[in-house]
């Protein structure tokens, strides 16, 4: 486990250090870039233009701006806003309760419901639910989430009036209550992908379970059907789809980037579309930064949770 | 102690089945799984039912447990249990008897066990699902079962994972739970078919030995008359979804009357007693000389000294003359597949020499070794797994001699004029694998190796999966191959029987050793080794002179 473990650690970080070079490479290569839009501003003449380019040091040959950029994260300063100064990490903290709340939400409801719904599928197959299912999971699947989003709007805010149209939280009120009136809209909307992926996927894992031969054996102790499906079936159908939980947790917050706009929702996923219409590289560094380390943290705590659950690998 | 709850039995018969008929859905091979089955499994005697694949015997013993697939379906006929009938009992009656009544055991012991839970769980749970004991109480029955079936430290036992154990210890495990609520009936189906040839000896010396203990009745599925002959008191012979001959096992055994059952018989591969005549070839030369051949799997990672080292080949030498058969005989991992791998080089030896027509190829990169490839060539086991499901019988003999240069139009030819000399029509070669048997398979499997016109052939247990009489035919094409071609072959197989029957000389491997090499006769008459005496003697029905019975010697 421990030699895994550090194998892992130097595999991430061999992995992000190709993520931020390419990351840094393809942000300079876009055109317009930061000056253009100091450039914007009337008032600015060549000569402040030069010297805010000396000032950041962007003068300098792009090999040189990634190691000293390098060189400071791995020291902790992450860099600062070209927009206000303000630094990365304050950036970043102030909009990651936002997705994280609304990450949080989606995934939980995206797993309950896939898994439910993949279970009933495979035990019921080619029934009326079955179908029901795959069709439904098509449908989620090839209609854009902010289509979904916008519909709901539509139906939910601006016609029954149930629900807020975005916001996380009504100005003058911000109690819990409130926090979860906001939230249920866009936590389904982005988990509706999602909740027709993994349902697919259990429903395969679920039926590869139930073919085998410790599941005939347990019918022929004379077990219930609701616990040989509960007990026997089930457990070793989740082992296969931890794995991809792992997968699925960092595409999450790509969906979040969409429902947060649609949402107005004040989270990563739109910091990280404001920072790119301003050419923000430090912000947006950071936030590629972060997100590779999620997909690290992601595959390795699934990979983690299956050596803790599954005792072929605990204990081998 | 558990009682049993039932009432008291009124026969002496436990379990009669009578015009059982089992249909299967539109569009199968035939329309019944089973037709008008009729046998009874007398109280406290043991009934094989005996019978090749595709002849309804695991159907009978799921209609009678109520685990058929929906789609195959109960449509005649009457089955009691204990005397009460169970035809249409409600589902939650009939899971009842399941587990507490009537009990099963599986083939596969490795897969038959959920991995996720301890062996203690898996068995306590048949209790709790019939509602027996309290939780200490069924941990110390369990434990008492665990003891009973004779595996080693039962408290330990209990808290094991499936994994960490044997194949054999696996189907203690399986008979511990059948029998923790003391069924009256058990239907074992091929329980004993995918254990090494000893340790299948101690699992039927043990079912017998509980058997008679506790005069309990048993419904034994099996393919193999040397099982029949071990542990029967009587026979049903099955075919194609019918019962062709019944009787004692003696009876059966000793004097078939039905044809099929004198087929069947006959095709049981026996011990050979005397040495296979060989052809007499001018070559004086070995085709194949290994000298010291080492091969060691490495796992884990030496920087962090979680590395595990098992020696698969250790020095193993032998040499093989032109036209003659090798036998390379030994239990799983043993090391007799790792060897096989090796000799055609789909693995690098660690050390060793392998000289094929004076030539060591061990240390030829994969390169230099491309233009021998075809003439070695291998007979794998699988003939389901190891035919390109999307590829005709054309594509998968002519690809290889293409790829090695053949032009098309030849290739074709030739393969055509193969399928004929296996056996097949030529009209074989526009179909899909799927479109035959597992025996047709085998003959493409040897067609296909057979193209390159190979002066080596490595046949890896390329008998094992298939039925007894396929297997008696498959042998005698591959004699007769041989015969007129005068290939070399290393035959290698767990089956004693099968080696004797076609090898000129077999060498007996255990834990990565040949511990014997010799004739058969000398191999199953007069075996030098501890070892092999032990392999000879596990065999089931078999009684050579020199050795004792295993199941009969408790």
């Amino acid at each position: 486990m421990r030699s895994f473990l550090i194998n892992r650690l130097f595999q991430s970080l061999v992995l992000l250090v190709i993520v931020s070079i390419i990351g840094f490479g393809v942000l300079n290569l876009i055109p317009g870039g930061p000056m253009a839009q100091y450039g914007l501003d009337p008032g600015m003449t060549q000569d402040d233009l030069a010297r805010i380019t000396e000032q950041l040091g962007l003068n300098r040959p792009l090999w040189v701006q990634y190691f000293d950029w390098a060189w400071r994260l791995l020291q902790g300063d992450w860099g600062h806003s070209f927009r206000d100064g303000v630094p990365v990490l304050d950036v970043i903290g102030r909009h990651i309760f936002a997705t994280l709340l609304l990450m949080g939400s989606s995934t939980a409801i995206a797993i309950a419901v896939g898994t439910w719904i993949g279970i009933r599928s495979a035990t019921h197959r080619y029934s009326i639910f079955d179908y029901a299912a795959t069709v439904g999971a098509m449908v989620a699947l090839s209609i854009p989430t902010f289509w979904f989003g916008l519909v709901g709007i539509y139906v939910f805010a601006l016609e029954l009036k149930w629900l807020p149209a975005g916001n996380m939280y009504a100005i003058g009120d911000a109690s819990p209550l409130d926090y979860l009136h906001h939230l249920i809209l866009p936590s389904i909307v982005l988990a509706l992908v999602h909740i027709a992926i993994w349902s697919r996927y259990m429903r395969s894992a679920t039926l590869d379970a139930i073919s085998q031969e410790y599941v005939k054996t347990a019918r022929a102790k004379g077990l219930s059907e609701r616990r040989v499906i509960l007990k026997h079936v089930v457990g070793n159908a989740l082992l296969p789809m931890i794995t991809l939980a792992g997968i699925q947790l960092p595409s999450i917050l790509t969906g979040a980037l969409v429902t947060e706009t649609v949402f107005t929702w004040p989270g990563m996923g739109r910091l990280f579309l404001d920072s790119l219409g301003y050419s923000d590289y430090p912000v947006v560094m950071g936030l590629l930064m972060f997100s590779a380390i999620l997909v690290i943290l992601g595959s390795l705590v699934a990979d983690v949770v299956l050596a803790i659950v599954d005792p072929r690998i605990r204990l081998a | 102690m558990l009682a049993r709850i039932d009432a008291v039995a009124t026969t002496d018969v436990a379990l009669s089945v009578s015009n059982l008929t089992v249909s299967l859905p539109p569009g199968m091979e035939r329309e019944h799984a089973v037709e008008n089955l009729s046998f009874d499994l007398k109280r406290g005697q043991i009934l094989c039912i005996i019978g090749e694949s595709g002849s309804g015997k695991s159907v009978t013993a799921n209609a009678i447990m109520g685990l058929l697939p929906k789609v195959i379906r109960v449509t005649g006929g009457a089955m009691e249990l204990d005397g009460r009938s169970i035809m249409g009992l409600p589902v939650d009656e009939l899971r009842s008897l399941r587990g507490r009544i009537v009990s099963m055991i599986f083939q596969d012991p490795l897969s038959a066990l959920n991995p996720l839970m301890t062996v203690g769980e898996q068995i306590t749970e048949v209790m709790a699902a019939h509602g027996v004991g309290t939780p200490e109480s069924r941990r110390s029955r369990a434990i008492e079962m665990l003891t009973e079936v004779g595996l080693p430290d039962p408290p330990l036992m209990y808290l094991q994972y499936p994994f960490r154990l044997s194949g054999g210890q696996r189907q203690r495990v399986m008979i511990a739970m059948a029998l923790v609520l003391e069924p009256t009936i058990l239907i074992a189906d091929e329980p004993t078919t995918a254990l090494d040839v000893t340790t299948q000896a101690q699992i039927l010396a043990l079912i017998r030995d509980i058997q008679r203990r506790k005069g309990m009745s048993v419904m034994f599925i099996t393919h193999d008359f040397g099982v029949v002959a071990e542990i029967a008191d009587s026979v049903v012979v099955m075919e194609k979804g019918h019962i062709v001959e019944q009787g004692s096992s003696d009876q059966v055994l000793k004097s078939p009357t039905h044809p099929y059952t004198q087929r069947l018989i006959a095709a049981v591969p026996r011990l050979a007693a005397a040495d296979r005549t060989h052809l007499k070839l001018a070559d004086k030369e070995p085709i194949l000389k290994v000298e010291g051949l080492v091969k060691t799997y490495r796992s884990g990672s030496a920087l962090f000294r979680t590395q595990r080292v098992v020696a698969a080949v250790k020095d193993v030498s032998f040499h093989l003359m032109p036209g003659r058969t090798l036998g390379i005989v030994g239990e799983s991992g043993s090391g007799k597949s790792s060897l096989g791998r090796l000799l055609i080089k789909l693995m690098d030896s660690d050390a060793g020499l392998v000289e094929f027509k004076g030539l060591d190829i061990a240390p030829l990169s994969e390169g230099d070794f491309r233009h021998l490839r075809p003439s070695i060539q291998m007979i794998f086991q699988d003939p389901f797994a190891s035919l390109n499901p999307r590829s005709t019988i054309g594509h998968i003999l002519t690809v290889g001699p293409v790829a090695h240069g053949m032009p098309y139009a030849q290739a074709s030819e030739e393969a055509r004029a193969l399928l004929y000399h296996v056996g097949l029509d030529a009209g074989a070669f526009d179909r899909f694998p799927h479109e035959f048997s597992g025996g047709q398979r085998q003959r493409v499997g040897i067609a296909r190796a057979l193209m390159f016109k190979p002066k080596l052939l490595i046949a890896d247990e390329a008998v094992s999966a298939l039925d007894v009489s396929i297997q008696a035919q498959i042998l005698q094409l591959l004699d007769q191959i041989q015969r007129e071609t005068g290939v070399s072959m290393v035959f290698i197989t767990h089956d004693l029987r099968v080696a004797s029957q076609i090898c000129d000389e077999i060498a007996v491997m255990q834990k990565g050793r040949i511990v014997e090499h010799g004739p058969p006769s000398q191999i199953f008459l007069n075996p030098q080794s501890a070892y092999t005496r032990e392999l000879v003697a596990a065999i089931p029905g078999e009684r050579p002179a020199s050795a004792r019975p295993v199941a009969a010697n408790l």
